[in-house]
């Protein structure tokens, strides 16, 4: 198999939880990356908050319309069977329970599955926009993202930056392993192409519970 | 409802207003009063929105000149300068979650103190308020939102004042409507009555009291 990057491992791996007829939410980065990697039997419908279920691809040069935006203000095409609301009734379908998978980022991961994803105090305060609403309300939390940031574990034991919800994330996905919380505890459940569990475990600050099979991802 | 020229709707904005403005990163806001405030200079202004865009586009031109005093948004991590005013002290801002500020303003359009939602709770947002058990479930209680202006985007208003919106354009437009003592309107085309379907009409006429004419 050829070498993939860190970032398509992630993507990739992501799209395999994704079933016909879910409506998921994928944010900004990574994230947005997961799309790309759906088999086209498989019919999703994609949230974007700011106010669309059924968001397509990039259009092609010159086929875009200015009021057909995903939730970064890029222009978006909108797939048959497409639907626009407003505002309240986008964050009544996250807060609601009606998303059945969201897709984030993450600063940190703690032991217990909390996230914090929304600011670095003194450093970066852009707002939590709709992160706090989707991490409270989804059916499914998966959070996509690099396994360490310059070197430094992202899954830490206690989360040092502000959480972003009391509610924890569901799975992690980096392009090292899956990591999942059964009763509230990190699970190593599967290790990235080539790993070996030490690796994983080195790159990781948190305890890493160890079940007796660990698969690498089927990619 | 009555029709106005863009340079009239703002005259009726006084500085130190507040004002809610439609729009998500700048689409489905009203790029026409935006300029007509920057142009008439309306200052110590309160803006209620979900971002502020960024620099040279809808709201982050309000930014750009420096008319805004405090913002009450969910988002303005696309826009540095509304961040270095921030840091400088020359614009409050408080950042809501997004579905909290869409519900309060919603509560505040609907005859409602405030809403209980468990978006927030056990993290910064909840410092300093109300916390709620219904159920066995804890709940912020986050209050209502309202303004003395709301500067709306449609893609249609009829004669009579009937909006409807296009693609996701309309997002806070239709409940910043309903939160406002004084509501305002651009559209981009304006039709006559019938040609927006009863069906399809978002935000009624009686909620409009001016709508800018079409140059």
């Amino acid at each position: 198999m050829k070498a993939m990057d860190a970032q398509s491992i992630i993507a990739k791996r992501i799209a395999q939880e994704l079933r016909s007829g879910m409506l998921v939410n994928l944010g900004i980065g990574i994230p947005t990356m997961v799309a790309n990697y759906v088999p086209s039997e498989i019919k999703i419908f994609f949230q974007s908050e700011n106010g669309l279920i059924g968001t397509g691809p990039i259009p092609e040069e010159g086929m875009g319309h200015r009021l057909l935006t995903d939730a970064g203000g890029r222009p978006v095409t909108a797939l048959p069977g497409a639907c626009t609301f407003d505002s309240a009734m986008s964050f009544g379908l996250i807060r609601g329970g009606h998303v059945d998978i969201t897709v984030l980022g993450a600063l940190q991961v703690d032991a217990h599955g909390l996230l914090a994803n929304w600011m670095i105090p003194g450093k970066m305060v852009p707002g939590m926009g709709g992160a706090m609403d989707l991490v409270t309300g989804a059916k499914r939390v998966i959070v996509a993202m690099q396994h360490t940031a310059k070197g430094k574990p992202k899954i830490v034991n206690k989360c040092t930056l502000p959480l972003t919800s009391v509610r924890p994330v569901d799975l992690v996905v980096s392009e090292l392993a899956v990591i999942g919380f059964p009763e509230g505890r990190a699970t190593l459940l599967e290790r990235g192409p080539g790993v070996p569990v030490e690796q994983v475990i080195a790159g990781t600050e948190a305890k890493l519970a160890l079940p007796d099979q660990i698969p690498e991802m089927q990619l | 409802m009555k029709s106005v020229s863009v340079e009239e709707a703002v005259e009726i904005i006084p500085d130190g207003a507040t004002l809610m403005i439609g729009g998500f990163m700048g689409v489905g806001t009203p790029e026409r009063l935006i300029d007509e405030l920057v142009h008439q200079g309306k200052r110590n202004l309160t803006v209620i929105a979900n971002d502020t865009a960024v620099p040279r586009q809808g709201i982050g031109k309000l930014v750009d000149a420096g008319l805004v005093s405090r913002t009450i948004a969910s988002h303005i991590g696309l826009n540095p300068e509304t961040q270095r005013q921030m840091i400088a002290g020359k614009m409050a801002v408080d950042l809501v979650p997004q579905g909290t500020l869409i519900e309060r303003i919603r509560a505040g359009g609907f005859g409602l103190g405030g809403v209980l939602t468990p978006t927030g709770v056990g993290t910064v947002v909840e410092e300093g308020k109300q916390k709620i058990d219904v159920n066995g479930k804890t709940y912020l209680l986050e209050t209502a939102l309202r303004a003395e202006f709301a500067l709306i985007a449609a893609f249609l208003a009829d004669y009579s004042g009937n909006l409807s919106y296009a693609l996701t354009a309309r997002n806070f437009n239709p409940v910043i409507a309903m939160a406002a003592d004084t509501t305002i309107v651009t559209a981009e085309h304006i039709v006559p009555v019938g040609l927006i379907a009863p069906d399809h009409v978002v935000t009624p006429a009686p909620l409009v009291h001016y709508l800018v004419t079409n140059g």
